[in-house]
């Protein structure tokens, strides 16, 4: 038992978190900064930081991401960082050559107070800054929210800085993505070509976490969204936000800076968040619905009617992160699972609503909760006083899987054990069958593996 | 050795007491040792003769971690060791931090080895304790005496009873005691009955009453203690007395803070009210 000192009785909590569901605040930063292409993120603070937040990214990704970071000493985090940014700034620049610098802070930084907005502007006003080039910044302190605020929080620093409004609208509209993978950024840019829609993706992963093996290596990627892309999201006819926790707060700063209007919808995971978003991108792009789009659809319903007597009444046990768990714990409503245990490190009281408005009649017995307290302990705590059938999230729910002997589905961040996220994509009608097809493949394997002789299937 | 650390509301005159106290004590032949923990590093000016020393943390910031004893140690009047924490300019970086890694570079440095013979080491605190850092001298057994420079205003008041309310959270799970107050006159009407009954209810005492006389400010201009720049005045003799005091002193208790009522009863029941 790696876990053997998991108690079933579950006792109330005041300060403790037990392998919490969430990670560090830059980690985020970092991701959404390396959707811009040129961009080179910088971490304001220790070194043990960024080389933390750098690996993160690289097991789940298995691509070299690039960060810079201050260096703090105890002389820095005495006197302040200003010293250390600076010289980072123009040292970056001369040498590493990117298009954009993408600084954000971490907790020490925070703490001490650095001011990352008149930093930067001290370099700009002292000529550190080449002409053409750019620093942008966003504030992330790990103590406040998680991986995802601080996603969030440089993508309206990304926004803040470069978005414009001049008097000629532009027929396009924004697509402010929440955290997925690279896989999916493309599946996003695929429905998009369907569906004829011209639209900016912000940030676009693909191409720069996925990119090929070729023999070169390429500090700044192909991909990414570009400078001019980036510029013109002020002139667009609408925002699209995928998943409100990631996208919310760049959305408003686009509309408060450049008046072009938004709307949030969930990361379209599943059927039903599928059939928003194409609903919301036909409503925005002012287009009808293409036949191909259709198909997808039907043959996503096929797979969940041929399969349905090995879905229903299966207990699942899901965590990660609200922008991403919100549609899939109601896709496996849809499927008639039971999404009964559920939990999520990132805080945000709208959770709590929206898993009410899911579940509250179809799986009235579920239990979820979210923000600090809602660890992998907790969740394995509940498994034990009840089991489920499926177990669904990341890489470190693997513990769990293994001593109480429950089918586990990877999904989420991060994903440090298996290959696939980067390259197949989980969204859209296309990426549902694949979580389906996931998900039946676990389920049946330990069917196959555990059931008893004169029960063993050829014909599933 | 005794390890004493002075805390006070900001601008009480902790400093200056504290210099002059410490004067008093090299006068009488003892090794004293003054540790700065204000970021201004003004805490050994009147020792010094003047802003002449230069801190560790602007040390370690020029030269590295490498540093030599004597960069940063500089002896002045009676033979007092005069130490300057320093700190970062206001308004950025972390002046709490400035002392927890001042204090640690000391202690590696061997700042308090046997052969220096220390009788007494005094650490000059600024105003309130307001973080981690500022309670970095009574932490873990550093400072193990408080003496609270304290007047008869309402707000000195305040902040004295505050900083009881640190000292009672390290005292209880270590061995930092309270010595006394030491009340620096302003002048406040029936200030001396007052303090001495805001000692008696923190369950201290005290330990002396400085008046208040233009001397101080006199011997401050001229960079010096009164002890030095006017030996034989009446102000002086007041500063050997409070040497005395704290030399003799027996008296070291866990405070026991008042709460915000009785602290405002108390100034009512002496007057200032009135």
């Amino acid at each position: 038992m790696l876990l053997k000192h998991t108690t079933k009785e579950v006792r109330e909590r005041t300060a403790l978190t037990v392998n919490p569901a969430k990670t560090c605040q830059p980690v985020g930063a970092m991701y959404a900064a390396l959707g811009v292409h040129g961009c080179l993120p910088h971490s304001h603070g220790s070194q043990g930081c960024c080389s933390y937040h750098r690996s993160a990214l690289t097991r789940h990704y298995k691509e070299p991401v690039m960060a810079a970071t201050s260096s703090f000493t105890e002389g820095s985090s005495v006197f302040g960082g200003q010293a250390n940014l600076l010289q980072a700034i123009e040292t970056i620049f001369a040498v590493y050559e990117p298009e954009i610098i993408a600084v954000h802070s971490t907790c020490l930084s925070e703490t001490i107070g650095d001011d990352l907005g008149q930093i930067v502007n001290k370099a700009r006003d002292e000529g550190k800054v080449p002409a053409g080039r750019h620093v942008i910044q966003a504030s992330t302190p790990s103590y406040v929210g998680s991986h995802v605020t601080g996603y969030a929080n440089m993508l309206e620093g990304i926004v803040k800085y470069f978005a414009e409004k001049t008097d000629e609208k532009i027929r396009q509209i924004n697509l402010l993505s929440g955290w997925v993978e690279p896989s999916d950024m493309r599946e996003l840019k695929r429905i998009l070509k369907i569906m004829k829609v011209k639209s900016v993706l912000l940030p676009d992963t693909s191409d720069v976490l996925d990119t090929p093996m070729t023999g070169k290596f390429e500090m700044y990627p192909k991909g990414g969204t570009t400078i001019p892309e980036m510029v013109s999201m002020g002139d667009s006819m609408q925002s699209l936000g995928l998943g409100e926790w990631a996208t919310q707060k760049a959305a408003i700063t686009l509309d408060n800076q450049c008046k072009v209007p938004f709307d949030i919808i969930d990361i379209p995971v599943g059927l039903k968040a599928t059939d928003r978003f194409i609903q919301a991108l036909a409503k925005a792009g002012r287009v009808s619905i293409p036949e191909k789009i259709t198909e997808e659809r039907g043959r996503l319903l096929d797979v969940i009617t041929d399969m349905h007597q090995y879905l229903y009444g299966k207990r699942v046990a899901i965590y990660g992160d609200p922008d991403n768990i919100i549609p899939m714990i109601e896709f496996l409503v849809d499927l008639d699972m039971k999404p009964v245990y559920i939990v999520s490190g990132t805080p945000g009281k709208k959770f709590e609503k929206r898993m009410e408005a899911i579940l509250s009649e179809r799986v009235p017995e579920a239990k979820y909760k979210n923000g600090p307290q809602a660890d992998m302990y907790l969740m394995h705590q509940w498994i034990k006083e009840n089991p489920v059938d499926l177990l669904i999230g990341n890489t470190y729910g693997k513990y769990i899987a293994r001593d109480e002997n429950i089918p586990f589905v990877r999904m989420g961040f991060p994903i440090v054990d298996r290959i696939g996220h980067s390259y197949f994509p989980t969204i859209g009608y296309m990426g549902a069958m694949r979580i389906l097809e996931k998900i039946l493949s676990a389920l049946m394997d330990k069917q196959d593996a555990a059931c008893l002789e004169e029960k063993f299937e050829l014909v599933m | 050795m005794r390890k004493i650390a002075i805390y006070g509301k900001g601008g009480i005159g902790k400093s200056t007491t504290t210099q002059n106290t410490v004067a008093g004590l090299a006068e009488a032949g003892f090794n004293v040792k003054v540790v700065g923990c204000d970021p201004k590093a003004d805490s050994t000016r009147l020792l010094l003769g003047g802003m002449a020393q230069k801190t560790v943390l602007d040390t370690l910031r020029e030269e590295g971690e490498d540093i030599d004893l004597d960069d940063i140690v500089k002896v002045g009047y009676g033979r007092v060791r005069c130490v300057e924490s320093g700190g970062p300019e206001p308004g950025v970086g972390c002046a709490g931090r400035g002392i927890i890694t001042s204090i640690n570079l000391l202690e590696q440095l061997g700042a308090w080895d046997e052969k220096y013979k220390i009788d007494y080491t005094f650490y000059d605190v600024l105003g309130d304790v307001v973080c981690g850092g500022f309670a970095m001298p009574i932490r873990e057994g550093k400072a193990e005496e408080i003496y609270i420079v304290v007047s008869g205003e309402m707000m000195a008041m305040y902040a004295a009873n505050n900083i009881c309310k640190g000292i009672k959270k390290y005292a209880q799970a270590g061995t930092v005691r309270l010595g006394g107050l030491i009340c620096n006159s302003r002048n406040v009407d029936n200030e001396r009955e007052m303090i001495e009954e805001l000692a008696r209810q923190l369950g201290t005492k005290m330990i002396h009453f400085v008046p208040r006389d233009n001397m101080v400010q006199r011997a401050e201009i001229n960079r010096k203690t009164v002890i030095e720049f006017n030996p034989e005045h009446n102000q002086a003799d007041e500063y050997r007395k409070l040497s005395r005091a704290i030399n003799e002193n027996t008296n070291f208790v866990i405070p026991n803070p008042l709460a915000m009522e009785d602290l405002e009863t108390l100034l009512i029941d002496f007057g200032i009210a009135n």
